[in-house]
């Protein structure tokens, strides 16, 4: 009986070395998670691609795993004050029909044998396009990701970006709704947000974070910490329903899913610690050629697969796998540096 | 949205996706609480001596 059932999600089916993997490969996504808010969790969905497992297992599992990284990271934000539960319960609509929508078009490309490979390519544009602006924005004013400092402030000292502002005084379709942080503005540009990213979130399994945060900041207007904290929250319910959908074709495996979660919530605390120790725009550069590395990692693979090539299949593996794996390391080495310099300056003013 | 499709109930899909639910609030906790408890061990042996990292 319990040897069915756990067949039944999945977990007989992983061998104990991928499980050791999926924790280690977890470990390191939390970890990057943690540090950056956002951003780990999109490297699931290529690496198990390339480990050659169906479109919308891939992409399924890398949802309901974004959805067990948003559970914890909700109950965290919650108990810090951060979360508009407003806002979340207007956006879920919206994230639920996109994700639907994206859903049914994974499939739909699944059943003309062009999921995989039009997936691939959706990554490579977007963690290239992703990764060039965050690198770009590294280098010219260290802007990019999460401001951890910006995320200590109070929500009154916030200020409206410009392009929030013109949208809220321009789109003023009833009903408007009042924010946290002082800010009123239509329904409908937040529904029409939430289809945006859900839309994405259902295509290629990704929370969706790393547009959804910036969209809720620079066209809904709200404050960072809120920002993240909601999206969060709407990641649960979208994240949830999109694994549900996707389960439901058999599409979430829990041997993929349960050891890089248990990773995960270990990383993601590391990641999380490390923020107050260690001043992220050092390390936002390292983030944005991750995610150009990822880009040409799924590119080679995807052309491996193409031209029947193993060997080029595996440097894609090992690229994605392995710049995750660098820049997780960095963010620990100059974390620990850092703890050990401030303990002998602290040591030296003492002497 | 033609051919969208609406979520229907099945117990297997539910408890899969109750045990990830389930699996995320544990580790939270547990993790929580290990954090707690080993912390500051943790903390002496990657630094060396009394130092706090929160």
């Amino acid at each position: 009986m319990l040897d069915s059932l756990l067949d039944g999600l999945g977990i007989l089916g992983t061998s104990p070395e991928m499980v050791a993997l999926f924790v280690g490969f977890g470990l390191v996504v939390g970890v990057l998670f943690g540090f950056f808010g956002m951003g780990g969790s999109f490297l699931v969905t290529p690496a198990l691609l390339m480990l050659d497992y169906p479109a919308p297992v891939a992409v399924g599992s890398g949802m309901a795993f974004v959805f067990g990284t948003a559970v914890i990271a909700t109950l965290k934000h919650h108990d810090l004050g951060q979360v508009d539960y407003k806002l979340g319960a207007i956006m879920i609509t919206g994230t639920t029909i996109g994700i639907e929508a994206g859903r049914a078009s994974v499939y739909y490309l699944e059943s003309l044998g062009l999921a995989g490979g039009i997936i691939s390519v959706a990554y490579v544009v977007l963690l290239g396009g992703v990764g060039a602006m965050v690198t770009r924005d590294a280098l010219k004013s260290n802007r990019g990701g999460i401001d951890h400092e910006a995320a200590d402030k109070d929500l009154d000292e916030y200020e409206i970006p410009e392009i929030a502002k013109t949208i809220q005084q321009t789109v003023r379709i009833p009903p408007m709704v009042s924010l946290r942080g002082d800010v009123r503005v239509s329904v409908w540009v937040i529904t029409a947000v939430a289809f945006a990213t859900g839309l994405l979130s259902g295509f290629l399994g990704v929370g969706g974070g790393f547009i959804r945060m910036p969209a809720m900041i620079y066209a809904i207007g709200v404050p960072v910490p809120v920002a993240v904290g909601t999206d969060l929250f709407e990641i649960v319910f979208s994240g949830g329903l999109g694994s549900y959908l996707y389960g439901q074709g058999g599409g979430v495996n829990l041997g993929i899913v349960a050891p890089l979660l248990f990773g995960s919530a270990l990383g993601a605390r590391i990641g999380s610690a490390a923020t107050a120790v260690v001043d992220a725009d050092g390390i936002k550069i390292y983030f944005g050629g991750m995610l150009l590395i990822g880009a040409v990692a799924v590119g080679i693979g995807e052309i491996g697969s193409y031209v029947g090539s193993p060997t080029l299949e595996l440097l894609g593996l090992v690229l994605v796998i392995g710049a995750a794996v660098v820049v997780a390391f960095a963010i620990l080495y100059t974390t620990i540096s850092s703890l050990r310099q401030k303990r002998h300056q602290g040591t030296s003013v003492t002497d | 949205m033609a051919g969208l499709e609406i979520p229907t109930w099945d117990p297997e899909t539910a408890l899969l996706i109750g045990t990830i639910l389930l699996e995320a609030i544990v580790l939270y906790v547990g993790y929580g609480g290990l954090e707690r408890l080993f912390g500051p061990y943790l903390m002496k042996f990657l630094v060396g001596g009394e130092a706090n990292a929160r």
